[in-house]
C-alpha cells in the first residue's frame, strides 16, 4: 500500500516537472503568437493577455507584408531548401550505396573522408568558400547556397543510409542480376524504394539546420532578389525594432511553417531520432 | 557481398570488367563534398599563412598567428573571444546537458502518460531559427515589454529582474541560457533513445536484486548511457565553438556590451567581412578560422581516441 503511494507521488512530480519545462518550452512561442494579433496598446499593457475582440489588431501583418518583400524570401527558401535535400539525397544515396554495396580499394578511405564533414562544420572553409564563389560568379545567386547546403549535408546522409543500405537483403540484389538488372536499375528500382524511411529522415534532418541558416546566406546571398526568409526576418525585424506590431507579426511569419512542418513529421522525426539514426 | 570473389576463384582467373558503376556513383557525392567542403577548407588553411606584404600576397608562415596571439590590436580581442566562448561551452556542459538527461530520464520511465506531447513541446525550440529565437528573447527579456517582470512578481522576485542582456557582467549568461534553452531537446532526445535502448532483461535483473528507482538510474543505466553522453558533449563543443547566428541576432555584429559576449565565431565574421569601420581581411579572418578548426580538430580526437575507443562505428 504505502508503495503504490509512493510511486504515485514520484509520478506525479515527474508530470509536474516535465509540465513545467514543457511551459518553458513552448511559453515564449504562444506569447509571441498571441501578442503579434494584439494592438499596441494590449501587447505593452496586457502581455500576457488572450487577444480578444477589444484588443485584435492584425496591423502588424498588414505592416509586414506591406514593406517587407516576405513572398520572395519565401520563395527563395523554398527553392534553397527543396533543391539542397534533393540533390543531398540523390548523390547521398548513391555514394552510401557504393560504400556499402561492392568492396573496391580505397572503400574504407572514401567513407572516412566522407565522414570528415559530419563533424567539421563547413563555415569554417567560408573564406576560401566566398572567394570560390566570387571567382566563379556565383555570389548572389541560390545556386551558391544550394551547392554549399549539398555539401554540407551530404556526409551525415552517406553516414545514415549506408547504414540502412546494408540491412537490403543480398539475395533480393542477386536475383536482380541474375534477371538481367544493371547496377544503375538495382540501385534506383530496387534498393531506393526499400530505404525510403531512412531517406525521409535524412530530409528532416537536412532540411532543419538549412532552412534556419543565417551565416551563408548572410556571406554568401545577401542581395534582395535572393534573401532567404531567415535572412530576411533577421533584416527586416532589426530595421522595425520599435514597431513592436510589426516585429512580434514577422517573428510569427516566421514561426508558421516550422511549427506546421513539425506538426506532420514531428513522428517522422522523433522516431528518427530515437531508432539510433544519430549515433 | 563477401562471397563475389570466391565464385570468381572458382570460374578460373577471369579478371573482372572494370565496374565503373562505382565510379558512377560516387563521383556526383565526391565532386560537390570536395569542391565545396574539403579544398575551400584546405585554402582556408593555406591562406592563414599568407599576408599581404607592401600590396603583394606573401608567405608569412606563422606570422599571423604570431598577431593574432599578441599583437595588441588583436589579441585582446582575440583572447576575449575564446575565454567567452569558452565559457559559453562551460554553461552548456553545466545546464544543458544535465537537464536533457534528467528530462529524457523522466520520459523514460515506461508506461508514462502524455509522453509523446511532453516530448513534442520540449524538442519544439531546436526546430526554430536562431533568428526567431532570438528576437523572441530579446523582446521577453527586454525592460520595455514587462513580461519578465511581471512573471518574476508572480514567485515574488521581481527585485531580482535587471536587464540581463545589456549588462557586461550577464550578457554571456544570459545568452547561454537562451542557447541552453533553444537546444536541451538534441541531449534530451540522444539519451532517450540510449535509455530506450537498454535491453529490458538488464534492468529487470537490476529489480531482481532490488536495485530500484534512483540508485537503479546511477548504478545501472547512467553506465550505459556514457557513451551517448560522450556524443551530446562533444556535439556541444562542436557546435558552440562554431556558433554565431544567437549572438549576431541578439547582440549585434559587435556581440555587444563592450564585446562582453564575442565568441569566435563573432570575431571571425567581423573580422573577415568587417563591420563598420573596420575592414575586411581576409589572412586574418582564414587565419581565425584555422584557429576554430584547430579546436574543433582537437575536441574531436580527443573524442575520438581517448573516450571513444569504437572506431568501429565511423568506419563504412
Amino acid at each position: 500500500m504505502s508503495k503504490a503511494r509512493t510511486s504515485l507521488t514520484r509520478t506525479s512530480l515527474v508530470h509536474l516537472a516535465l509540465i513545467g519545462y514543457a511551459i518553458i518550452s513552448v511559453f515564449p512561442v504562444f506569447l509571441t503568437l498571441i501578442n503579434s494579433m494584439k494592438d499596441r496598446n494590449a501587447i505593452f499593457r496586457n502581455p500576457m493577455q488572450l487577444p480578444t475582440p477589444e484588443t485584435f489588431d492584425l496591423v502588424g501583418y498588414t505592416t509586414v507584408l506591406g514593406q517587407g518583400d516576405f513572398a520572395t524570401y519565401f520563395q527563395n527558401s523554398f527553392i534553397v531548401t527543396v533543391a539542397s535535400i534533393a540533390l543531398v539525397l540523390l548523390f547521398g544515396a548513391m555514394a552510401a550505396f557504393a560504400l556499402s554495396e561492392y568492396r573496391f580499394r580505397g572503400n574504407t578511405l572514401m567513407g572516412l573522408y566522407l565522414a570528415i564533414g559530419i563533424m567539421i562544420p563547413i563555415r569554417l572553409g567560408t573564406v576560401a568558400i566566398l572567394q570560390g564563389m566570387v571567382a566563379t560568379g556565383l555570389v548572389n545567386t541560390l545556386t551558391a547556397l544550394v551547392l554549399v547546403y549539398t555539401a554540407q549535408g551530404i556526409p551525415l546522409a552517406v553516414f545514415i543510409l549506408s547504414e540502412f543500405m546494408r540491412t537490403v537483403s543480398d539475395d533480393l540484389k542477386n536475383a536482380g542480376r541474375i534477371d538481367g538488372l544493371s547496377e544503375y536499375a538495382i540501385f534506383f528500382r530496387l534498393v531506393l524504394p526499400l530505404v525510403r524511411p531512412a531517406m525521409a529522415t535524412v530530409a528532416v534532418f537536412t532540411m532543419i539546420p538549412i532552412w534556419n541558416d543565417l551565416w551563408f546566406p548572410l556571406i554568401l546571398a545577401p542581395s534582395e532578389a535572393t534573401k532567404t526568409v531567415t535572412l530576411g526576418s533577421q533584416i527586416f525585424i532589426g530595421q522595425f525594432v520599435t514597431n513592436w506590431n510589426a516585429v512580434l507579426a514577422a517573428l510569427s511569419l516566421a514561426i508558421l511553417p516550422v511549427l506546421i512542418l513539425y506538426f506532420i513529421f514531428s513522428r517522422q522525426l522523433i522516431r528518427g531520432i530515437t531508432s539510433g539514426a544519430v549515433k | 557481398m563477401s562471397d563475389i570473389p570466391s565464385s570468381h576463384e572458382a570460374t578460373g582467373p577471369i579478371r573482372r570488367p572494370r565496374r565503373w558503376h562505382i565510379g558512377v556513383f560516387l563521383l556526383p557525392a565526391f565532386i560537390v563534398y570536395s569542391a565545396v567542403m574539403i579544398l575551400p577548407l584546405i585554402e582556408t588553411l593555406r591562406l592563414s599563412l599568407f599576408n599581404t606584404v607592401d600590396g603583394q600576397p606573401a608567405f608569412v608562415g606563422l606570422g599571423n598567428f604570431k598577431v593574432l596571439f599578441g599583437d595588441e590590436r588583436w589579441a585582446a580581442d582575440f583572447w576575449n573571444a575564446l575565454k567567452n566562448n569558452v565559457i559559453f561551452f562551460i554553461i552548456h556542459m553545466l545546464v544543458q546537458n544535465p537537464i536533457g538527461v534528467a528530462l529524457a530520464a523522466m520520459l523514460s520511465i515506461p508506461k508514462l502518460r502524455f509522453a509523446a506531447f511532453y516530448r513534442t513541446a520540449i524538442f519544439l525550440p531546436t526546430l526554430l531559427s536562431f533568428v526567431i529565437v532570438g528576437f523572441i528573447w530579446k523582446l521577453i527579456l527586454s525592460p520595455i515589454w514587462g513580461v519578465s517582470p511581471y512573471l518574476m512578481d508572480l514567485v515574488g522576485l521581481k527585485s531580482f529582474f535587471s536587464p540581463w542582456l545589456g549588462k557586461p557582467g550577464s550578457a554571456l549568461i544570459a545568452v547561454s541560457l537562451i542557447s541552453v534553452w533553444q537546444y536541451v531537446g538534441i541531449p534530451m532526445m540522444l539519451i532517450y533513445a540510449a535509455l530506450l535502448n537498454i535491453p529490458e532483461e538488464v534492468i529487470e535483473a537490476a529489480e531482481c536484486d532490488g536495485v530500484t528507482g534512483w540508485s537503479q538510474f546511477w548504478k545501472i543505466k547512467l553506465p550505459l548511457i556514457l557513451p551517448a553522453i560522450g556524443i551530446i558533449s562533444i556535439l556541444t563543443f562542436v557546435g558552440n565553438f562554431n556558433a554565431f547566428d544567437l549572438i549576431y541576432t541578439v547582440q549585434g555584429a559587435l556581440a555587444g556590451p563592450d564585446k562582453s559576449t564575442d565568441i569566435l565565431g563573432t570575431l571571425l565574421y567581423r573580422t573577415f567581412f568587417g563591420f563598420q569601420l573596420q575592414l575586411g581581411d581576409r589572412s586574418m579572418g582564414a587565419t581565425i578560422a584555422t584557429v576554430m578548426f584547430l579546436i574543433i580538430l582537437a575536441g574531436v580526437s580527443l573524442y575520438l581516441f581517448a573516450i571513444q575507443r569504437r572506431m568501429r562505428r565511423y568506419q563504412f
